[in-house]
């Protein structure tokens, strides 16, 4: 067991390619910290270059107090799931898993007793003399791990090891490696591209873009208190709402509308021209069905669908956006893997609620839960700066957006 | 697959099979008849009455001192050709396959040059620096063209076998504390093997059917291979060549190729990758 720490690390290709810059984050001792991202943000690489099998152009890799920079992956004493689980397919599964004893020279009667510890784990028993090749991708799955937690490994790494499963089957695993690191209480890093993992497994959430570190917050600080656009944008489901806005004394002007805002948010906006307002969905709400609707902070509008789950409802409401503001979106919304088809209001509404499609409802917004963003820096005005983790710095998403000049002046970027 | 789609591949099977195997046959039947039979000559598949040698041709090239010679110096230099040329063209491969490095493609480019190389233009040049440096008539002196004509085919063979291999197993196995060495020799070769086993027979047949370098680079059942041999079995007789006796020999030296093939198939098989990763 030990802790994690990167100092300024940073990883330039042979041909140029920053893909990973100026990165620092400390891993506590059996902290479950996850690494989150679009494809592409560098996150598996910063994974590669803490297990060793990626080198280190700049910065410093300190594992337990030592500097592990110009160490062989296998003097560094940490197990690695990959995304592909990488199993031997000539090694039955007791084999497998017994690989990292094996090569470390251990007894046999010693290796066979913590395999079979480790597959009773996993519930492997009945599977240790099949091969590979045989098992479910489950199985395989929990055969990586096996092979991971059998020796005394110093920390735990997983490359987006459920991204390779099914909804279901992954839903259990996510469960079943929050237990597992819970139990064993060893120090974890996790890459995702998957929000729901990062939310649920992590003790903190380090938000990647084009390899430079967003945010570093637990997850309910990532959620409440964003520091940028971007990472407003990228954690939630479905995303934040993104509006044009304009702040006049007390009061921000919607496209739907006016609303007044908290003084102290308000004060933090004046003097800006335009902006850019983030509302989750679930800040709004059918008029109708809250109580006593504070009439300054509710507006009409016109629901085009609505998407009726049972314990909610999505309603969708289109509305213009300015032409500045829409450059901003249309750019979040291509770093975020995603295709903006229009701009449109995503109102997460109470299931209760009676509204149907083309009907001009009353919609009340929870304005003390709305973020005002700068729509040049991407910056968030009103951030709670005290809950919302570690900000490497203001401008986060001007450097990102520069390192992704840089990675397109050498190439498209690549698959991470 | 429809039945007269069956029928088809059952009928162009069988004309495939009874063009290859007709010769094999003839000479099979060659082999069991008396040197007098073929003499008067005897037309038939079957030897005809008072015609069968029965295994008396066998027996005598058995007996034959210079034969059984042969036969040892073809097992021995084709084996050790095929040894050494799988032991570094599975280590030239891995190099090709994984690492980059400066003259990459000019190995490969050469390795083909090699392959595309008539063997009888060599033979000359070969023969006079043999007799320079003393390895004409040895085994050696057949063991170095032998690997130098099957590498470049054993090389491309085992290259693209390991391009399969996922670099994950390696890293995996990395990570899991095996040095450099301890991944290749535990990892990458064991799912290499089909393709180790194919550039083995691939190797073993060309030295083992190999001719010009086995009759112009020896001169005595030092180091004489098979074939080369058998084009000196010439008999008693110079003007009446021993026919059935050369069957029977023709016929021994098969067996060694067929015994090799059927051990080796056994471990080629195909799709041992599979399960190694996502499925």
């Amino acid at each position: 067991m030990a802790a994690i720490e990167m100092k300024n690390i940073v990883k330039k290709y042979g041909d140029g390619f920053p893909a990973v810059n100026d990165v620092s984050i400390d891993v506590a001792d059996g902290e479950f910290l996850i690494l989150v991202g679009p494809s592409g943000c560098g996150k598996s690489t910063l994974l590669r270059m803490i297990v060793g099998l990626e080198d280190i152009t700049s910065g410093d890799m300190v594992i337990d107090g030592k500097r592990v920079n110009d160490l062989a992956p296998r003097d560094r004493n940490l197990a690695m799931v990959f995304q592909n689980y990488a199993l031997y397919p000539h090694l039955s599964v007791y084999e497998n898993i017994a690989f990292p004893l094996r090569l470390a020279g251990a007894k046999d009667d010693e290796v066979d007793k913590k395999v079979r510890e480790a597959s009773k784990t996993l519930e492997l028993d009945e599977h240790l003399d099949r091969k590979p090749g045989n098992l479910s991708g489950g199985q395989r799955q929990r055969v990586a791990m096996g092979r991971a937690i059998v020796r005394d490994a110093s920390a735990f790494l997983f490359d987006e090891p459920l991204s390779n499963l099914d909804a279901k089957l992954r839903g259990q695993m996510r469960t079943e490696i929050s237990r597992l690191q819970k139990r064993l209480g060893i120090t974890t890093v996790y890459v995702t591209h998957d929000q729901t993992e990062a939310m649920t497994l992590g003790d903190r959430v380090a938000v990647l873009k084009r390899g430079v570190l967003q945010q570093l917050a637990t997850p309910r600080e990532l959620y409440e208190n964003p520091c940028n656009l971007f990472v407003a944008g990228f954690i939630g489901s479905p995303p934040m709402n993104f509006l044009p806005a304009k702040v006049d004394g007390d009061s921000v002007e919607l496209p739907f509308g006016k609303v007044k805002l908290p003084a102290d948010k308000a004060q933090r906006a004046q003097g800006k021209d335009l902006l850019i307002a983030g509302i989750r969905p679930e800040h709004f709400d059918d008029a109708s069905v809250v109580d006593n609707p504070d009439e300054s902070a509710t507006f009409d509008a016109t629901v085009d669908v609505v998407e009726w789950l049972g314990n909610e409802a999505y309603a969708y409401i289109p509305f213009e956006a300015p032409p500045e503001v829409q450059k901003q979106l249309t750019q979040l919304e291509k770093d975020l893997d995603g295709e903006s088809m229009r701009t449109q209001l995503v109102v997460s509404l109470d299931g209760a609620s009676r509204i149907q499609e083309g009907d001009n409802a009353k919609i009340w917004v929870n304005a003390a839960k709305i973020h005002l963003f700068d729509p040049a820096t991407g910056e968030n005005l009103t951030v709670d700066a005290e809950h919302a983790g570690t900000v490497p710095s203001d401008d986060a998403m001007a450097k990102a957006e520069e390192a992704g000049h840089a990675q397109d002046d050498v190439h498209v970027t690549p698959e991470a | 697959m429809t039945g007269k789609n069956k029928a088809l591949i059952v009928v162009g099977t069988i004309l495939i099979l009874l063009w290859c195997l007709t010769p094999v046959a003839w000479i099979i039947s060659l082999s069991f008849k008396s040197q007098q039979a073929i003499t008067n000559g005897s037309p038939g598949f079957f030897p005809a009455d008072g015609d069968g040698a029965g295994w008396q041709n066998y027996v005598d090239v058995i007996n034959d001192e210079q034969f059984r010679r042969a036969i040892f110096n073809s097992i021995g230099i084709s084996l050790i050709a095929t040894l050494l040329s799988v032991i570094i063209a599975t280590l030239a491969a891995y190099a090709i396959a994984r690492l980059e490095f400066k003259g990459k493609k000019l190995v490969l480019t050469l390795a083909l040059v090699i392959a595309m190389f008539p063997v009888v233009s060599l033979v000359g040049p070969l023969f006079d620096m043999w007799r320079a440096i003393g390895i004409y008539d040895t085994w050696l002196g057949l063991i170095i063209p032998y690997m130098s004509f099957t590498l470049p085919l054993a090389i491309w063979t085992l290259s693209a076998f390991f391009r399969e291999i996922p670099w994950e197993m390696e890293q995996a196995a990395q990570v899991d504390g095996a040095t450099s060495w301890q991944a290749f020799r535990k990892v990458i070769v064991p799912l290499a093997a089909p393709g180790v086993f194919t550039a083995a027979i691939l190797t073993f047949f060309f030295a083992w059917n190999d001719f010009v370098f086995g009759i112009s680079l020896t001169s005595t059942e030092r180091a004489r291979p098979i074939p080369a041999a058998l084009s000196f079995f010439v008999g008693a007789d110079p003007f009446n060549r021993p026919a059935s006796l050369l069957a029977a020999g023709a016929v021994v030296a098969t067996i060694p190729i067929i015994v090799i093939v059927l051990l080796f198939q056994r471990k080629i098989v195909a799709g041992l990758t599979s399960g190694a990763v996502k499925g």
